[in-house]
Parts: C-alpha cells; sequence; structure tokens
C-alpha cells in the first residue's frame, strides 16, 4: 500500500489545554459502541463539550474563532490510558491532521502514526507561547515541517521533536506498515513452525 | 552477559528489521473482543486480506456485555449487534469464540489465563490495554490498536520497536490487609503515571515471588497505569502449577518438555537492567485513589496532598483532580461517605479475590443507601464462586450478583454512576468520566476495601472494619 508522504502540515490551530488529556476524555466509552469508526468525529471531547444534557460548554473547538482548525495543541502525557484507536479516529475524524503537545503516551502516539496523524512534542513553555498566540490570533496559520522539525506559527519558530522511526515513516509514506508486513510473510510462516501456539483441546 | 525473558522473548519472535527500523514482531496469540476487533475486520474485507493463522486467535465478548439481561437479542441493541458482529467475524474467519453459551465467556484477560491460552515465553497481542495483565505467566503482552489488530490478523505480526526494561523488586513482608493492589498503586503513585513510558516492567525480588498467580496478574495489570506498555513476572514453579491441566496447555510428553523450555525463558540472573527499582513491602499500606489518575493516591491514613506542595510538573492535574473530585488537600478519605461499591474487573474479580473479600462480608451487610455491585471475570469464576457458596455470601450482603463482563469498570453497558457518584472500586482507572458518568468520582482501592467501604458506607480502612 503506498501512501502520500507527509512533511509538513498547515493549518489554523485549536488548544484544548491541560496535562494528562486520557484516552477516555478524547472519546467517552460510551461513544465507543459502534462497528465502525465514521461517526466518532463529532464525540471528540464529548464530555468536556457538552454538558450532560447536550448544551455547548463553549470548548475552544466549538468555538467560531476556531471552526476549522486542523492542529490540536495541548499538554503533557496527551492521549494516556487506554489502547483505543477510537481516540485518534476521533481526532483525525474531526478534521485533524496532527497533534502539537509536551509528550504523548506510546500507545496512543504509535495509533496516531499508523493513521498518518503526526504527534509532535515541543518543550512546555514554546507549547504556551503557541497557545496564546492561537487564542489570541486565531487567523494565524500554524506550520509543522516535519523534516526539520520545526514549528513557525506567527513571529514563533520552535524546534519539536518526534521518534526518528515515525518520522522517517511519515516522510516516506510508509507510517501504515501493512505492505511491509505482507511482503515477509514466507519468512513469517518459517518461523510460526518454530513457535508453539496454545493447543486445541 | 546474560539477558532479561524480555530480550530472549523478544529475540524468539522476532521475524526481522522493516524498511523504518522497527522490528516486524511474531505475535504467539492474539486475543480479540467485541469493540476494537470489528472495524480490524473491516479493514481486512476492504483489503481483501485472509486471517493468516486463525488458530492463533481467540475472541470473546466482554466489555459492552449486559451483566444482567442474557437472552438475546439484548434491549440494548448496539451492544446486540456488536456481538452478533464478533460472532459473524469469528464463523467468516475460522477463530475460537469463547461465546456467551460457551460457559467459558469473560474479560478477555481473565479468560486467556483461565483456558490455559496465555503461557510463558510468548508474545501476547490484544486491542486493549490491560493485556500487560498476561505478562504474570513469563508471557511478553502488549495492548495494540486496531490497525494493529488488522496486522496480526492478516500477518501475525506487527511493526514494533524494543522496550528498554525496569526491574521492580520488591522485598518484605506485606502487612496484613495489604494487597497486590496496594503494590501496584504504590508503585504508580512513586514511578509516575508516565514513569514507565518506553519500558516493560520486570516485576521481581521476593515478595513478588512469594505472590500467587492471580495477585501477579493484578500487578502485571496495572503496568500500563504506570506508562509500561508491558510488564512480566518471570515463570517460576507456582506458573506451571497454575497452568498444568488447563484446556490449551500442552498434555503429557509435551507439557514435560515446554516447562524445560519455559524455565529457560526466565531472566538469567546476570541479565542487564535499563533501570532497577527496590521497593520495601512492610511499607505499604492499604491505598486509595483521590485524584483522576492512578498515580493521585495515598496511604488510607495519609491526607491528600497540598497541590503546591507536588513537583510542579503534578501540580495542574491535582487541582483539576480536587476539584473534580470535590475533594480539598488536607482531607482524609477515611470516612468519606460512598455511593456506589464495584468489586470487578480484570484488574480485580478472579477466584482468589472472591474469596478473600468474603471471608469479612461473610455475616455483614451492605450500608443502607449503598448500590454494591459484585461482577466475576468471566463465567469460570462464577461458576467457582458457586460451587464454593462465595455468591451467596455477597448476595446475603446485599451485593447484586451480576453475569461476567467489564461492566462498570468502563461504563460502556447499562451499569454506570449516576451524577457525581463516588465510587469504591476495585478496578484500575479513575478517570473522569471512566464510570459512565462525566461527572462521576472513582476511588481506586483493593476488593477488600471495596468491602469494608460497602459495608460501612464509606471509605474505609478495612483493617479495623474488619478487625
Ligand atoms: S475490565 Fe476494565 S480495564 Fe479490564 S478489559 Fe474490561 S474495560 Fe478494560
Amino acid at each position: 500500500m503506498s501512501l502520500a508522504p507527509i512533511k509538513k502540515v498547515t493549518g489554523r490551530a485549536v488548544p484544548v489545554e491541560g496535562d494528562d488529556i486520557d484516552t477516555d476524555r478524547i472519546i467517552p466509552a460510551r461513544y465507543m459502541r459502534c462497528v465502525t469508526f465514521d461517526g466518532l468525529g463529532e464525540h471528540l471531547f464529548r464530555d468536556v463539550r457538552f454538558t450532560p444534557e447536550g448544551k455547548s460548554k463553549h470548548h475552544p473547538i466549538d468555538q467560531p474563532k476556531h471552526k476549522g482548525a486542523t492542529v490540536l495543541v495541548s499538554g503533557m502525557n496527551f492521549g494516556c490510558g487506554s489502547s483505543r484507536e477510537h481516540a485518534p479516529q476521533a481526532i483525525v475524524r474531526a478534521g485533524f491532521k496532527a497533534v502539537i503537545a509536551g509528550n504523548f503516551a506510546e500507545i496512543f502516539f504509535g495509533n496516531s502514526t499508523t493513521l498518518g496523524l503526526p504527534c509532535v512534542a515541543a518543550q512546555p513553555s514554546d507549547l504556551q507561547a503557541l497557545s496564546k498566540l492561537v487564542s489570541e490570533r486565531p487567523e494565524t496559520e500554524v506550520e509543522i515541517d516535519l523534516e526539520k522539525l520545526r514549528v513557525k506559527a506567527g513571529s514563533l519558530t520552535f524546534p519539536v521533536a518526534m521518534k526518528p522511526i515515525a518520522q522517517q515513516g511519515l516522510l516516506a509514506g510508509r507510517y501504515d506498515a501493512i505492505a511491509d508486513l505482507l511482503a515477509n510473510l514466507p519468512k513469517v510462516n518459517a518461523l510460526a513452525s518454530r513457535i508453539p501456539g496454545p493447543t486445541v483441546p | 552477559m546474560g539477558k532479561t525473558l524480555f530480550q530472549k522473548v523478544w529475540d524468539r519472535h522476532a521475524v526481522g528489521q522493516l524498511p523504518d527500523g522497527s522490528t516486524q514482531l511474531f505475535i504467539g496469540t492474539h486475543l480479540i473482543h467485541e469493540v476494537t476487533s470489528p472495524q480490524a475486520f473491516g479493514m481486512l474485507r476492504d483489503l481483501g486480506l485472509k486471517v493468516a493463522f486463525p488458530q492463533r486467535t481467540f475472541a470473546t465478548v466482554d466489555h459492552i456485555v449486559p451483566t444482567d439481561q442474557r437472552v438475546e437479542p439484548f434491549q440494548d441493541t448496539l451492544a446486540d449487534a456488536m456481538i452478533k458482529e464478533l460472532r459473524k467475524n469469528c464463523a467468516d474467519f475460522g477463530i475460537t469464540f469463547f461465546d456467551i453459551p460457551s460457559g467459558k465467556q469473560g474479560i478477555v484477560h481473565i479468560v486467556g489465563p483461565e483456558q490455559g491460552i496465555t503461557q510463558p515465553g510468548t508474545t501476547i497481542a490484544c486491542g486493549d490495554s490491560h493485556t500487560s495483565t498476561h505478562g504474570a505467566f513469563g508471557a511478553v503482552a502488549f495492548g495494540i490498536g486496531t490497525s494493529q489488530v488488522r496486522d496480526v490478523l492478516a500477518t501475525q505480526t506487527m511493526a514494533l520497536s524494543p522496550l528498554k526494561v525496569r526491574k521492580i523488586e520488591v522485598r518484605g513482608k506485606l502487612g496484613p490487609g495489604v494487597y497486590a493492589k496496594d503494590i501496584i498503586l504504590h508503585v504508580i503513585r512513586t514511578l509516575g503515571v508516565n514513569g514507565g513510558t518506553g519500558f516493560a516492567y520486570e516485576y521481581a525480588g521476593p515478595t513478588i515471588a512469594g505472590l500467587a498467580l492471580e495477585e501477579r496478574m493484578t500487578i502485571c495489570n496495572m503496568s500500563i497505569e504506570g506508562g509500561a506498555r508491558a510488564g512480566y513476572v518471570n515463570p517460576d514453579e507456582k506458573t506451571f502449577a497454575y497452568l498444568r491441566g488447563r484446556p490449551y496447555c500442552p498434555k503429557g510428553k509435551d507439557w514435560d518438555a515446554a516447562i524445560l523450555e519455559w524455565k529457560k525463558v526466565a531472566s538469567d540472573p546476570d541479565a542487564q537492567y535499563d533501570d532497577v527499582k527496590v521497593f520495601d513491602a512492610a511499607e505499604i499500606r492499604p491505598t486509595v485513589t483521590w485524584g483522576i489518575n492512578p498515580g493521585q493516591a495515598i496511604f488510607i491514613d495519609e491526607a491528600i496532598p497540598e497541590p503546591e506542595k507536588l513537583p510542579v510538573a503534578d501540580r495542574a492535574s491535582a487541582k483539576e483532580a480536587l476539584e473534580h473530585m470535590k475533594f480539598k488537600a488536607g482531607q482524609r478519605l477515611a470516612g468519606q461517605p460512598i455511593q456506589v461499591a464495584f468489586f470487578g474487573s480484570c484488574t480485580n474479580a478472579r477466584v482468589s479475590d472472591f474469596v478473600e473479600a468474603s471471608k469479612f462480608l461473610k455475616g455483614r451487610r451492605v450500608a443502607p443507601g449503598v448500590r454494591a455491585i459484585a461482577v466475576p471475570g468471566s463465567q469460570g469464576v462464577t461458576k467457582v464462586c458457586q460451587e464454593m457458596g462465595i455468591d451467596r455470601i455477597f448476595k446475603d450482603a446485599g451485593f447484586d450478583w451480576r453475569e461476567a463482563g467489564c461492566s462498570m469498570c468502563l461504563g460502556m453497558n447499562p451499569d454506570q454512576l449516576v451524577g457525581d457518584e463516588i465510587c469504591a472500586s476495585s478496578s484500575n482507572r479513575n478517570f473522569k468520566g471512566r464510570q459512565g458518568s462525566p461527572t462521576g468520582r472513582t476511588i481506586l482501592m483493593s476488593p477488600v476495601m471495596v468491602a469494608a467501604a460497602a459495608v460501612s458506607g464509606k471509605v474505609s480502612d478495612a483493617r479495623q472494619v474488619f478487625a
């Protein structure tokens, strides 16, 4: 499967402040009652965006000034908690193309990369400055350069980090491993015969 | 130079290096459930692929399955659709499904060990972060996302980079009323909820060696709450004794041969670790969480910390936690009234958990106004509890005794908190909204502490309640 390389993401950003934004916050489990990922986008951050009665809490995502934003900015340990791919799926299906945060939980990071959603890590002070900037001037275009690992927004420029394997995968359009895995099936078969599995009773 | 179990298992299962530098890792055993697998089967169909090794994948229903109504069609039409979808996928692709009528259904991390599917020295993957539970048997077990479930179905492999290994050595004697759950809550509190990022945790030392397999499962289960993607205990005689005679384990001569192999897989005495942390079990007391992540925990006789006195990085989250929980810094949790007691989940809903709590519950009653539910981790657990009369003890005490499933651990079925109810819970996550109500409040603790909270109507030190 050849995928288009992802070298740069450009777009307006929305700040979703806070540390340890977990996968239950990103997509509460009750919205995972589905057999496809379609429609997950509208439930992104559901419980912080709406009251239990469904009234808007005017979360940044729902503020008119951030409408159409494609870059999510958040704090430390983003995506901690469960392995549910529903979380990055909800982010992607809500129209986001990248996440900038302090750092990321491992499984979330891997799941996101596989979907072609780059997650880059920035210093807390840079994150704060970026959040402030895009709150005050929501029209600012944020550019994430995945080759140089650098973010530019207005007069701000700062470095970001990403695991080299993920970075290379995105740049080469090989972030979804399936094709490479399938190509080695003969080797897999040979190895499988040496690895016992559970025995059928 | 010796190797750790992790390195040995990794090397043995590595197919080779992929172009991006990651490892193609063979997955010995794959477990699936109704929530994270349907989309993977969908992707497989879209790509026109088959399941490469259907005899290495096992399925059950746990997350969404109702724990009261078990006659199909379920009132909850979406739950009904999801179970039918899994049934169809398993039939179409030739996968063993521990369906409700099989008598073997339950939470995937309880069913695997119970059936002897979870074995030492193997790699296990499942689309669920608590897959680390299986590490208790000396397996390297990971939680994976749905795209990786697709990868494993299609190729029995996945792309992964090796983890570092941190040895968590626990020495000393556990005090009375202190359990495996308290050990792991204490470890997470000490090392932080993301202290384990990039690591597999090897739990070792005399205290861990002294724990029964089901207690080791409790510890490995919560590795992910400390940020570690996998956690394991080296296999020993207790491991083999637990597995002997289980349905999916080798028999006869094959069993003897398997034991020889499994012994070899344990970490060498001179193995090199990337990090070592030592804990004294004698210092650990019954532990409860006061916040919205499992690291926000205190001993039952401690006060909730002042956010200002915590490390800078933890302050904002502590403030947010106090606001959500409606607790105050300096407050003690003992005496805090509860409205719900949840005894269940893959952390603590095995036979030994019910047996231990039943000793204290016998002849006692759940406090008026407390909704107490007991949810066995599997139909197998239910059966043994019934044979031992333990379900009776729980029912007589006023617990609602349910059918097997995840239930209020994540509130995907009707078992949910209402409003800002406080729940004493034997589960593993206290995230905001975790138990089904956005404003619900979860206090994690050991199952015996849940029993103590249920009968006293408030968070209590079980050692005093059951003195
Ligand atoms: S019991 Fe809870 S933690 Fe365990 S698998 Fe079910 S939902 Fe996940």
